[in-house]
C-alpha cells in the first residue's frame, strides 16, 4: 500500500516535471530573432520536438530517481537479490512500436517544414554569393538590377522577396549562415550549392562563415540588410556596375590581417 | 650492452629510429636527385624527410622492441622456438614497458596509455576554454586555438574512448568466456604499441613547423591538403590508431568465435562480450575507410594527388562521404562497449536477470547494421544531393528506436531490485540521464531544417559531448571502478568514489548544457573569438569546466593511493555470477587454474541455486543444452 502511495507521488512529480518543462521551453528565448518565413516554420519545429522530447526525458529520470529511493538497498538487505523477472514480451513490444512511430511521425513533420522551406517560389531573385578565405562577397545579375551587374561586400535583400543563393568558393570551404534566417549550406569549391530564403523583417543580420576555413574563420562576417522593395532597388541604382576591389577573385583581407596578428 | 643493442627493447629501438631517419633522408635523396633537383639545396627537403620519417621511424620502433620478432623469426624459416611463455604475465612492474602477451596486463597497458591522454586531451581542452572564457583574444593566437581542438578531439577519440574500451575487454573478455587468453595474443601486444605510437605522434605536431594539425579532427579537403606539415602528424597518427583498432577488433572477433568455455552458447555470453563483439564487427568494416580518407589527404598534400582539388576534377564532397563513413559508425564504435559495461553493471547491483536479455543483444546488432545507414546526416548543409538527405534523415530517426529498447530494458532491470549504489551503479544512472539527453538532441538533428541551423555550432559541440562524455566517460568511469578490484586486486575507496560521481555530473552538465543555449543563439564552433552577446553565458562554461577538470584529480588521486595501498580485494567483491568473477583478483597468469563449464545464463540473480559457470567435472549434456536462463548447475 506504501508504495502504491510512493507511486503517485512519483507520477505526480513526473506530470508536474513535464508541465513545467514545457512552461519554460516557451518562456526561453532559444533563437536569435525570426527575419525570415523559414525561421517560423524552423522555431515551430524546434518547439515540436522540445515538447515531444521533454515528456520522455522526464520518464526515464524519474523511473531512475523512483528506483534509486524505493529499491536501493536498505540495511539487512545486502545479501538480498531482487525477484528475477525476465522479461515481458508485451511490455517490449510496446516500447519498441511507441517510439518508433512517434519517430516516424517526427520525421515526417519535418519533412514538411523542409518542404515548405525550400520550395519553388511564384517570383524570386537571385543573388550569388562568393566565399574566399577569408570575406563574402555578393553578386546581382542584369535579371535583379535591370542594368549592369552589382557587386559588393554587403547583402542588401527587398523584405518579403524570395532569394535564391547561388554559392560559389574560390577557395577551400566555407558555410553561408544566417543565423536570423536559421539558413546555411556549403560553399564547396568546383560545385554551385544553391537555397532559398525569404526574409519577412526589416533589420539587419549578422552572417556567419560556419565551416573552418583557415586562420581568419572567426572573423569572416558580414551583414544582411532586410529593406523595403523600394529602398532595395535604390540601392541597386546607386551601386549600378559596382564591383568589389579585384572582383569576386580578390576581396577584403581584412580578416586576414587581424587574424594572424590575434 | 652489445647484447642489449640486439635484444628487443627499448635500446633496440633506439637506434633502430635513428636508422629510420637516415633511411627517410637516403630515400629522399634519392628520390629528389633522379628527378632533377640537381642543387645542392634541393637535394635535401625537410618536409620530405619528415614525411617519411614519420612512417619509417615509428614502424621501425616497433621492430625495435619486438612487435615482429617471433614472425620474422617465423617467416626466415627457422627452426621453431619452444614458447616458454617469458613474455607473458607480469612479475614486476618493467614487465608493463616491454612487449607482453598477456592479455591482463595489455589490459592494463591500454587503460592507462588511454587514462594518460584523456588527461592530455582533457588539460588541452582547460587552456581552449581558458581562452573561450571572454571574447577576444586572450593568450592564444587563431592557429594555436584550431590546433588545440584538433588535437583535444583527435586525442580523445582514437587515443582515448576507442582504445580505453579495448582495453577494458582486453582484461575482461578473455576471463567472461572463460578463455587463457586472446586467441593472438602477439598480435595484441603489437597492437597495444601502436597507441603511444599515434598518440605522441598526434601530441608531437605541436612542434612541427607551421604548428599542429588545425582543421579539426575531421580534417576537411581542401584546407587539409594544403595545410602545414602539422596535418601528417594527424594523418599518419590515424593510420597507426587505425591499424590498432582493427587488430585487436580482429582478435575479439576470433576469441569471441572460438574459444568461449564448454556450454556457453551465444545467449550465455554476458551484454559485454556481446557488445564488443557487435563493436567489432563496426571497426572491422568501417576503420579502412578512414585510413583511405587520410591516406588520400597525405597523397594529395605530399605528393600532389589532387583528389581533393576541384580545379583538376577532384570531389571535395567525396572526402566527407569517405570520411564520415566511417566516423559515423565510430560514434557507435565509442559507444556499444559502454552499453555492456552498464549491462554489466546494473544487472549485478540491482541483483536482477537483464530485463529483455536477448533484444538487448538483438538492439546492438540492430545498430550495427542501421550504423552504417547514416553517415550522410553530418552533411546535411554539405551541398551533396538534397534527396539524400530524406532516407538518411529516416535511418537516423530511426536507429533511435533500438537505443531506445537498450534504455528502457535498463531501467525495467533496476525495476524491484536491490540497489547498490555504490560508485559503478551511480556512473551507471548518471549515465543513464546524460545519455538519455544526448540521444534525444541526436534525434533532434535528424530533423533537417532544425539541422540545418545548428549544424556546426555549438549546439553539436553540446550533443557530441552529452554523447561522448556523458554517455561513454560515464561508462568508462563505471566499468574502471567495477573491474578495479579484478584489475588490481585492490578495492578504491568508496568516498572518494562518490565524491568523483557527483563533482563530474554536476560540473558535466553546467559545462555542456548551456552550450545547446549558445549554439542555437548562433555562436559557430571551431572559433577562438565570438560575438559580445555569448560572453556571459562562456564565461560560466569556462568556470565550470575548470571544477570539471579538477574533478577529474579527485579519480587520479584515488586510483593511484587506492592501487599502491588500498584494502585487498576478494575475488568476489560484488557477487557477480559471470566468470571474471569466480578467479581470484587479479586473476592468475592463465586465468582459470581449471577449465570452466558454463551451464546457465550470466545474470541469473535472484533465481534460487542458479550458477552461470562451475569449475565441476563437465556436467551432463541434458543440462548443459538446456538453452539460457533456467539451467541448474548439477552441483554445489
Amino acid at each position: 500500500m506504501a508504495r502504491q502511495r510512493q507511486l503517485i507521488y512519483a507520477i505526480v512529480a513526473a506530470v508536474v516535471a513535464i508541465a513545467v518543462g514545457v512552461a519554460l521551453s516557451y518562456v526561453i528565448h532559444w533563437f536569435p530573432v525570426q527575419a525570415s518565413t523559414q525561421a517560423h516554420n524552423t522555431d515551430r519545429l524546434y518547439h515540436v520536438l522540445v515538447d515531444a522530447s521533454i515528456p520522455i526525458f522526464v520518464l526515464v529520470v524519474t523511473v531512475v530517481l523512483y528506483c534509486a529511493w524505493q529499491f536501493r538497498m536498505k540495511p539487512g538487505e545486502e545479501l538480498k537479490d531482487g525477484p528475477p523477472i525476465h522479461g515481458n514480451t508485451r511490455l517490449e513490444v510496446v516500447w519498441t512500436t511507441i517510439p518508433a512511430v512517434i519517430l516516424l511521425a517526427l520525421v515526417s513533420y519535418s519533412f514538411v517544414v523542409l518542404h515548405d522551406n525550400e520550395k519553388k517560389p511564384a517570383r524570386e531573385i537571385h543573388v550569388g554569393v562568393t566565399g574566399q578565405q577569408f570575406a563574402w562577397s555578393f553578386q546581382y545579375p542584369p535579371s535583379v538590377t535591370h542594368g549592369k551587374p552589382v557587386e559588393s561586400h554587403q547583402l542588401y535583400l527587398p523584405e518579403g522577396e524570395s532569394v535564391q543563393f547561388a554559392l560559389h568558393s574560390k577557395d577551400v570551404i566555407h558555410a553561408f549562415w544566417i543565423p536570423a534566417f536559421r539558413l546555411q549550406e556549403d560553399v564547396v569549391p568546383g560545385i554551385t550549392v544553391k537555397y532559398r530564403a525569404t526574409p519577412d523583417r526589416l533589420g539587419t543580420y549578422p552572417i556567419v562563415c560556419n565551416l573552418l576555413c583557415g586562420l581568419g574563420h572567426s572573423l569572416m562576417r558580414a551583414t544582411v540588410h532586410v529593406v523595403p522593395q523600394a529602398q532595395f532597388q535604390q540601392w541597386l541604382k546607386s551601386h549600378a556596375g559596382a564591383t568589389v576591389p579585384g572582383g569576386a577573385g580578390a576581396g577584403s583581407t581584412a580578416g586576414t590581417t587581424s587574424a594572424t596578428a590575434g | 650492452m652489445a647484447a642489449r643493442l640486439r635484444a628487443p627493447g627499448f635500446y633496440r629501438a633506439a637506434w633502430m629510429m635513428a636508422l629510420g631517419v637516415a633511411f627517410a633522408t637516403g630515400l629522399t635523396w634519392v628520390v629528389r636527385m633522379s628527378t632533377g633537383h640537381s642543387t645542392f639545396r634541393h637535394f635535401i627537403d625537410g618536409e620530405a624527410i619528415l614525411t617519411v620519417s614519420l612512417i619509417a621511424v615509428p614502424l621501425l620502433f616497433l621492430v625495435g622492441i619486438g612487435g615482429f620478432d617471433y614472425w620474422f623469426y617465423w617467416a626466415a624459416g627457422k627452426k621453431t622456438r619452444a614458447e616458454d611463455h617469458s613474455g607473458h604475465g607480469a612479475h614486476t612492474w618493467k614487465d608493463y614497458f616491454r612487449i607482453n602477451t598477456d592479455h591482463k596486463v595489455i589490459g592494463v597497458q591500454y587503460t592507462v596509455t588511454s587514462f594518460f591522454f584523456l588527461f592530455v586531451g582533457g588539460l588541452i581542452a582547460m587552456l581552449m576554454r581558458a581562452e573561450l572564457a571572454a571574447p577576444g583574444a586572450q593568450f592564444v593566437d587563431a592557429n594555436t586555438y584550431n590546433g588545440l581542438f584538433s588535437v583535444h578531439a583527435s586525442l580523445l577519440i582514437f587515443l582515448f574512448v576507442i582504445p580505453v574500451f579495448a582495453g577494458l575487454g582486453n582484461f575482461v573478455i578473455p576471463l567472461m568466456i572463460g578463455a587463457p587468453d586472446m586467441a593472438f595474443p602477439r598480435l595484441n601486444a603489437l597492437s597495444y604499441w601502436l597507441l603511444p605510437v599515434a598518440g605522441l605522434m598526434m601530441l608531437g605536431s605541436f612542434f612541427a613547423p607551421g604548428g599542429a594539425f588545425a582543421d579539426g579532427w575531421t580534417a576537411y579537403a581542401p584546407l587539409s591538403t594544403n595545410a602545414p606539415i602539422g596535418q601528417t602528424f594527424f594523418s599518419l597518427g590515424v593510420q597507426f590508431a587505425g591499424a590498432s583498432s582493427i587488430m585487436t577488433a580482429l582478435n575479439f572477433l576470433v576469441t569471441i568465435i572460438t574459444m568461449r568455455a564448454p556450454g556457453m552458447s551465444f545467449f550465455r555470453m554476458p551484454l559485454l562480450v556481446w557488445a564488443n563483439f557487435a563493436t567489432s564487427l563496426l571497426v572491422v568494416i568501417a576503420t579502412p575507410f578512414i585510413a583511405a580518407s587520410q591516406f588520400f589527404v597525405l597523397l594529395d598534400r605530399a605528393l600532389g594527388f589532387n583528389f581533393f582539388n576541384a580545379a583538376k576534377g577532384g570531389d571535395v564532397l567525396m572526402y566527407q562521404h569517405v570520411f564520415w563513413f566511417y566516423s559515423h559508425p565510430a560514434v557507435y564504435i565509442m559507444m556499444l562497449p559502454g552499453f555492456g559495461i552498464i549491462s554489466e553493471v546494473i544487472a549485478v547491483k540491482s541483483r536482477k536477470p537483464i530485463f529483455g536479455y536477448r533484444m538487448m543483444a538483438f538492439s546492438l546488432l540492430a545498430i550495427v547494421g542501421l550504423g552504417f545507414t547514416v553517415w550522410a546526416h553530418h552533411m546535411f548543409t554539405s551541398g551533396m544531393a538534397s534527396w539524400i538527405r530524406i532516407p538518411m534523415a529516416i535511418t537516423t530517426a530511426i536507429i533511435a528506436v533500438p537505443t531506445g529498447i537498450k534504455i528502457f530494458s535498463w531501467l525495467a532491470t533496476l525495476w524491484r531490485g536491490v540497489l547498490h549504489l555504490d560508485t559503478p551503479m551511480l556512473f551507471a544512472l548518471g549515465f543513464l540521464t546524460t545519455f538519455t539527453l544526448g540521444g534525444i538532441s541526436g534525434v533532434m538533428l535528424a530533423m533537417i531544417p532544425f539541422d540545418i541551423h545548428v549544424s556546426a555550432t555549438y549546439f553539436i559541440v553540446a550533443h557530441i559531448h552529452y554523447v561522448l562524455f556523458g554517455g561513454s566517460l560515464m561508462t568508462i568511469f563505471a566499468g574502471v571502478y567495477y573491474w578495479f578490484p579484478k584489475m588490481t586486486g585492490r578495492m578504491y575507496d568508496e568516498r572518494l568514489g562518490k565524491w568523483h560521481f557527483w563533482t563530474t555530473f554536476v560540473f558535466f552538465n553546467l559545462t555542456f548544457g548551456p552550450m545547446h543555449i549558445i549554439g542555437l543563439q548562433g555562436m559557430p564552433r571551431r572559433v577562438e573569438d565570438y560575438a559580445s552577446k555569448f560572453a556571459d553565458l562562456n564565461l560560466f562554461i569556462s568556470i565550470a569546466s575548470f571544477a570539471l577538470g579538477l574533478s577529474t584529480l579527485v579519480f587520479l588521486y584515488n586510483v593511484v593511493t587506492s592501487w599502491r595501498g588500498g584494502p585487498v580485494a576478494q575475488s568476489n567483491p560484488w557477487r557477480g555470477m559471470t566468470l571474471e568473477w569466480q578467479v581470484s583478483s587479479p586473476p592468475p597468469v592463465f586465468n582459470f587454474d581449471k577449465v570452466p563449464t558454463v551451464v546457465g545464463g550470466p545474470y541469473e540473480y535472484g533465481v534460487p541455486g542458479a550458477v552461470h559457470g562451475t569449475f565441476a567435472p563437465t556436467p551432463t549434456p541434458a543440462t548443459v543444452g538446456a538453452g539460457s536462463g533456467l539451467a541448474r548447475a548439477p552441483s554445489e
